[in-house]
């Protein structure tokens, strides 16, 4: 009898092309993601060698980590990152791969962009030289971010050269609180767990709460499953990755395709290295106050006690004291958007807490829709409509100040309440204090410009 | 690929857990198409003030040139996948990371660009920590053939782990570009397999 096999590893194995060695795979990749910040060195590699694209039709470019959000018709101001996107352009020109430039209808942040355009399908293998790939695993699919040595190793041959990871289920039991969103819930997986608990793992989310999740959340959960060191995460594919799917996809969806997709579960016995179960009366709004994105506490709880000179030099950098809870800490920064929670339902949870409120004139917002495509959405549904109102206004997509590369910064002292994934020292600008949220937390801290309490988030619709 | 067997240096301490690549290399710095030129952006705000001026009191700045080995906290380069990281420990002159654990991406990206990521024990690198308040000048032989490393002057060592097949390719100076170009056909045969 066949031993019983996690979901990973039916996908692993189908893609094992061979075993250097017991600690070594070479494994076939179906879809590539490229951008302009890690792939011009591994077109250079190529070009070194003199070959050529090996299967172009599986790469798919866009521009996203060094573009201006702003006046996208025109050059970009930036000698450098002008220079950096053109050179993404001539690359995909001379080797046939398909790209979404800016202004593109189908251009935007590239793990955003891969799921709507129908790119990214159940069963498959993704990477990108980006650790957030880790994103598209909510569809059922081995995703993981690579480093531009492996960028160009999948352009010249669509394999990578990779060790197998270890295996760890996580299930999210009972059922989460109106208030509450998926960034919470991975939020609360990492603080509970650690920054570097994943470390040679792969994860299957499990269990009620993901079930009841949408594709839109289940892609919030394993976007950050690289910030508790994991390789990745996944979810099997179920009725509402299919519906996800048949709106999404540019062919029709076949039985065969459908009864392939049925497959992809987790053998009932299957054997992982870990698992551990979370449940979801424990979860709360969550919110950072430290450098990594394991340093985050429920709205309620007080900032713990320092552990040690690394948590002592996260505090100092903050401002943050131990003990202390953040209610009513003052906020003069909102970034919506990133590959995290830059999607359509993000910004739609958002609006609806925006109802008959408006943005403190204290705040400065920053809301960057992860693509032209979330952007349509927003409009059709007349969201635009109601951000305008409540005095926000929309940039064009991009990751903007998520890594804060393009230009898109947050001034050095200040706090933001950040949809983004790293709280990280700099990461949105040199000194900037990140306070990563979801949704709802950042769109309250923009209309109150500060951090509010659990019960006033609880009761704002009531 | 640079090659690299035998390593023996003095090291520098940075005794901070989780430093991430972000640290490594500010993402203002990823605009060049080029892999060289980084290392002088290397910890850049750590490095720096906001004048641009040297921070005296951070230790790549206390040190004296030609150290090629780094010792630093544990979830060593978590964060982004930018290959730059690696590429700009390499250029400021490293060859050695010693710590007691990386995170997966950086690692790979390490061991891809002839930088060696050593995992230690806590107890081993406690004693480099001890070590190097009492002599700043103490040196490390990092074996890769042997799987060893050694702190002169007391002798302790330590054996460490590494892939085998990273192992030959760090000793040979060859990547993993040159092994699945070789592979062109046994892809192909798995690709018609696979329909």
């Amino acid at each position: 009898m066949m031993k019983a096999q996690t979901l990973f590893e039916k996908i692993w194995n189908r893609h094992l092309v061979k075993s250097v060695d017991d600690k070594t795979d070479v494994l076939y990749i179906d879809r590539h993601f490229i951008h302009e910040v890690t792939s011009p060195q591994a077109f250079d590699e190529l070009k070194q060698r003199t070959i050529s694209v090996f299967r172009p039709e599986q790469t798919t470019a866009t521009v996203d980590h060094n573009v201006p959000t702003q006046k996208q018709h025109l050059p970009i101001q930036n000698k450098e990152s002008r220079k950096q996107v053109e050179k993404l352009y001539e690359n995909v020109k001379e080797q046939g791969i398909q790209c979404f430039p800016l202004l593109d209808e189908k251009n935007g942040i590239v793990h955003v962009i891969g799921p709507e355009q129908g790119l990214s399908r159940p069963g498959m293998t993704i990477v990108c030289g980006d650790s957030h790939t880790s994103t598209h695993g909510a569809f059922g699919t081995i995703a993981f971010g690579i480093g531009t040595s492996q960028v160009a190793q999948v352009l010249a041959s669509q394999c990578v050269l990779v060790s197998r990871p270890k295996t760890m289920k996580i299930s999210i039991n009972g059922i989460l609180e109106e208030h509450l969103t998926p960034k919470d819930v991975i939020l609360y997986i990492i603080s509970k767990l650690g920054t570097d608990f994943g470390t040679g793992y792969f994860i299957e989310y499990t269990g009620e709460v993901i079930d009841r999740m949408s594709m839109e959340g289940r892609m919030t959960v394993c976007n950050m499953s690289i910030e508790m060191g994991a390789r990745g995460g996944l979810i099997a594919p179920d009725e509402v990755t299919i519906n996800y799917m048949r709106e999404h996809s540019k062919t029709a969806l076949t039985k065969e395709e459908l009864e392939k997709w049925k497959r992809l579960q987790s053998d009932a016995d299957a054997k992982y290295d870990i698992e551990v179960s979370i449940d979801a009366d424990e979860i709360d709004t969550m919110l950072t106050y430290g450098t990594n994105p394991g340093m985050a506490i429920r709205v309620g709880d007080s900032v713990p006690t320092s552990t040690g000179a690394t948590a002592s030099k996260a505090l100092e950098y903050m401002g943050i004291n131990e003990g202390k809870v953040l209610e009513g800490l003052p906020v003069k920064y909102v970034f919506i958007g990133s590959c995290t929670n830059g999607r359509y339902e993000d910004f739609a949870i958002a609006a609806d807490y925006l109802k008959g409120h408006k943005k403190s004139n204290k705040v400065t917002a920053l809301l960057v829709p992860g693509s032209n495509r979330v952007m349509k959405q927003i409009v059709d549904a007349g969201l635009d409509k109601v951000y305008q109102e409540a005095g926000f206004e929309f940039r064009q997509p991009g990751c903007s100040a998520c890594l804060a590369m393009n230009g898109d910064t947050i001034p050095a002292g200040e706090y933001c309440v950040s949809t983004s994934n790293r709280n990280f020292e700099g990461r949105q600008g040199s000194g900037a204090r990140t306070i990563l949220a979801s949704p709802v937390l950042a769109i309250i801290a923009a209309i109150e410009g500060k951090i509010v309490n659990a019960k006033t988030i609880r009761e704002w619709k009531k | 690929m640079e090659k690299i067997d035998k390593v023996h240096s003095p090291f520098v301490v940075l005794d901070i857990d989780n430093i991430d690549t972000d640290q490594i290399i500010p993402a203002r710095f990823l605009k060049s198409t080029n892999k060289s030129g980084y290392g002088e952006k290397l910890f850049y705000d750590w490095r720096y003030d906001s004048k641009g001026s040297l921070k005296l009191d951070f230790p790549l700045n206390r040190n004296h040139s030609n150290v090629k080995i780094l010792v630093a906290g544990e979830n060593f380069g978590c964060g982004s996948s930018r290959e730059h990281a690696a590429w700009a420990l390499h250029d400021y002159g490293f060859r050695v990371i010693v710590s007691t654990h990386f995170a997966d991406i950086f690692k790979n990206n390490a061991l891809n660009n002839g930088l060696l990521p050593i995992e230690v024990s806590p107890e081993f690198y406690e004693e480099l920590l001890e070590e190097a308040k009492v002599d700043s000048e103490i040196s490390l032989l990092v074996d890769l053939s042997k799987e060893e490393v050694c702190l002169m002057v007391s002798g302790i060592r330590e054996s460490f782990k590494i892939n085998p097949h990273k192992k030959q390719c760090l000793l040979k100076g060859q990547n993993d570009l040159d092994y699945l170009i070789h592979l062109k056909d046994e892809i192909v045969a798995f690709e018609k397999s696979m329909k």
